[in-house]
């Protein structure tokens, strides 16, 4: 246990120290800061405003820029590190394969997950100092959200690591994972059921299994409770799932899908070879 | 104390290691030569359970790679190529403390020794380092813990004269610990630290061979030489020995460490033109420097 510490907290201060940090805690913390500025608690959609309306906002933007923020900082740090000969001199100390690994996982997830949080949290000390109502259930869910977002993504990215040899071939996966993700939300799966008469259980099957549609659809449920905004395939998922159902999915399949990718990327770790 | 048993390691289908035997008893400081794609590192890395191979290794009964953290922490490594570590120097030592169970004080006194001003680079990243500071870390990281099996791949390469001659005698101290292998392109850069030569060719052991051991690792050489005239080029070779000039204007004096006087010898071979006179004397560990002075 003492060595997967050490990883996780050398792993924490090497981030700290790196450049990707810095633009990505700039990036969250500057985007809570730009919703301030002008003026989005101010403004009033779909019957949100304040705090809850700049969380939605938040949330949004976060899944956007998150996910492959994480995927290509991850696989270039870690696909990056045994290209250049840093895993053949630190894995020649005597360190257990399972702590450098899952060190190295503690370590990234709490980089990742940290400044997102606190930019949130940011903004609520800010709204509680002037005077706003603080959605707790909103912040708590969102919260979790975010931390779940942030472990699937590293989890993906641990594993491309693991698959691939080289940091510039890791990185071209990483995009093209993020890419196909992002494409079967919305163009694809509209494709698939114009063009291929696919059954909407297939369609929506296909869209729970994406975890960015999964974390869309979580962020828009509690926006919009009947899920207007997603047309037809709301009744399958509601009728499947309920509101309070899908939450909760949507937490958890996620940190399963995420913590699967890091184990099969161990199990490969531990039986490849190291260099 | 290590046996390696038809070891095959192939890199898509490219076999590199081809049924490799060997096997190295406790005392065994062993020159592991050969040219580039010889097989040297890949043999190295299976030592140190990086690589997965066909065939067995095992260290006093142990397999490096299901039981490679008790096998790593009987294991000092120095790679031939410093990692791009960006921590700092501090920060690195107090990791491979705290991974290795080891105190940083006796990590700390052999780079002293070596010369390392560790007040002065501890906030120092590693990777901005020079090349010889490098060095010297990573063999103070090897030679500071407690271990009983020393693998140095080209370790000497970026060292000055008298970190050389420091890195000799600490080799020197480990002697009786257990088996040492040293990695090379050229045989005549370490063959006075050995006392067996294995040569590796296309993933081979193509030889074998024990060699007099009668340098003293910890030995070293007084050396008074003249010159027929004085050169600017070789003013400058010789200082980076340590050498200093004596009286006369064309005589130079200074120490050589033992194992190092093919090298130093090979330096003088390239002002051949200029020697009028060398004069080498083996002087006991013992003896101050300026004894000779």
């Amino acid at each position: 246990m003492k060595h997967l510490w050490l990883t996780a907290y050398t792993d924490i201060l090497e981030s700290l120290r790196a450049k990707w940090f810095l633009a990505y805690g700039l990036i969250f913390g500057g985007l809570v800061a730009l919703l301030f500025v002008f003026g989005l608690t101010e403004s009033r959609v779909m019957g949100f405003t304040g705090l809850s309306r700049l969380m939605v906002t938040y949330i949004q933007l976060a899944m956007a820029i998150l996910p492959i923020f994480v995927l290509i900082t991850t696989v270039r740090s870690v696909a990056g590190d045994r290209e250049a000969g840093v895993y053949e001199y630190l894995l020649a100390l005597p360190i257990g394969l399972g702590a450098w690994f899952w060190g190295k996982l503690l370590g990234r997830f709490l980089v990742v997950f940290l400044p997102v949080f606190l930019a949130m949290l940011g903004a609520v000390i800010w709204g509680v100092a002037k005077g706003a109502q603080v959605p707790w259930v909103l912040f708590t869910y969102y919260t979790g959200l975010l931390m779940v977002l942030a472990w699937c993504f590293l989890g993906i990215g641990i594993l491309l690591s693991t698959l691939t040899r080289s940091a510039d071939v890791a990185q071209a996966s990483a995009f093209v994972v993020w890419l196909s993700l992002l494409l079967f939300l919305d163009l694809i799966l509209l494709g698939l059921m114009i063009r291929g008469n696919l059954p909407p259980e297939t369609v929506v099957a296909i869209a729970l299994a994406n975890p960015l549609q999964v974390f869309r659809t979580a962020a828009m449920l509690l926006l919009d409770p009947q899920l207007v905004l997603l047309g037809p395939s709301a009744y399958l998922i509601l009728d499947q799932f309920g509101k309070q159902g899908y939450l909760v999915y949507a937490l958890a399949y996620p940190t399963l899908f995420g913590s699967l990718c890091a184990w099969l990327g161990y199990e490969l770790f531990k039986r490849g070879d190291l260099p | 104390m290590i046996q390696f048993e038809q070891i095959v390691k192939q890199f898509r289908r490219q076999p590199v290691l081809r049924g490799l035997s060997l096997s190295v008893q406790r005392g065994d400081r062993i020159a592991l030569v050969g040219s580039n794609g010889a097989g040297k590192t890949t043999l190295i890395r299976c030592l140190l359970g990086e690589y997965h191979y066909q065939g067995r290794i095992r260290i006093d009964g142990l397999d490096p790679r299901t039981q490679r953290r008790a096998v790593l922490a009987k294991i000092g490594f120095v790679p031939q190529l410093p990692p791009p570590l960006k921590m700092p120097v501090g920060q690195l030592l107090a990791f491979v403390a705290g991974v290795c169970d080891a105190q940083r004080a006796p990590l700390e006194a052999v780079a002293h020794r070596l010369g390392l001003d560790l007040d002065r680079i501890r906030h120092q990243p590693f990777v901005k380092l020079s090349g010889g500071q490098k060095q010297k870390l990573l063999i103070s990281i090897a030679l500071g813990r407690n271990t009983e099996i020393l693998v140095l791949d080209e370790p000497a390469a970026n060292l000055d004269p008298a970190a050389r001659r420091i890195f000799f005698e600490l080799l020197a101290e480990r002697q009786a610990l257990g088996a040492l292998f040293i990695s090379s392109h050229r045989l005549d850069e370490v063959a006075s630290l050995v006392n067996r030569v294995i040569e590796l060719d296309q993933g081979q052991v193509v030889l074998d061979d024990r060699v007099e051991d009668l340098v003293d690792l910890s030995s070293r050489l007084h050396c008074r030489i003249q010159l027929t005239r004085a050169d600017e080029a070789f003013a400058r070779a010789i200082r980076a020995w340590g050498f200093a000039q004596g009286e006369e204007t064309h005589a130079w004096s200074g120490w050589v460490a033992g194992p190092d006087r093919l090298r130093f010898l090979g330096m003088l071979s390239r002002y051949a033109a200029i020697l009028a006179e060398i004069h080498l004397q083996e002087a006991p560990a013992s003896e101050p420097e300026t004894a000779h002075a």
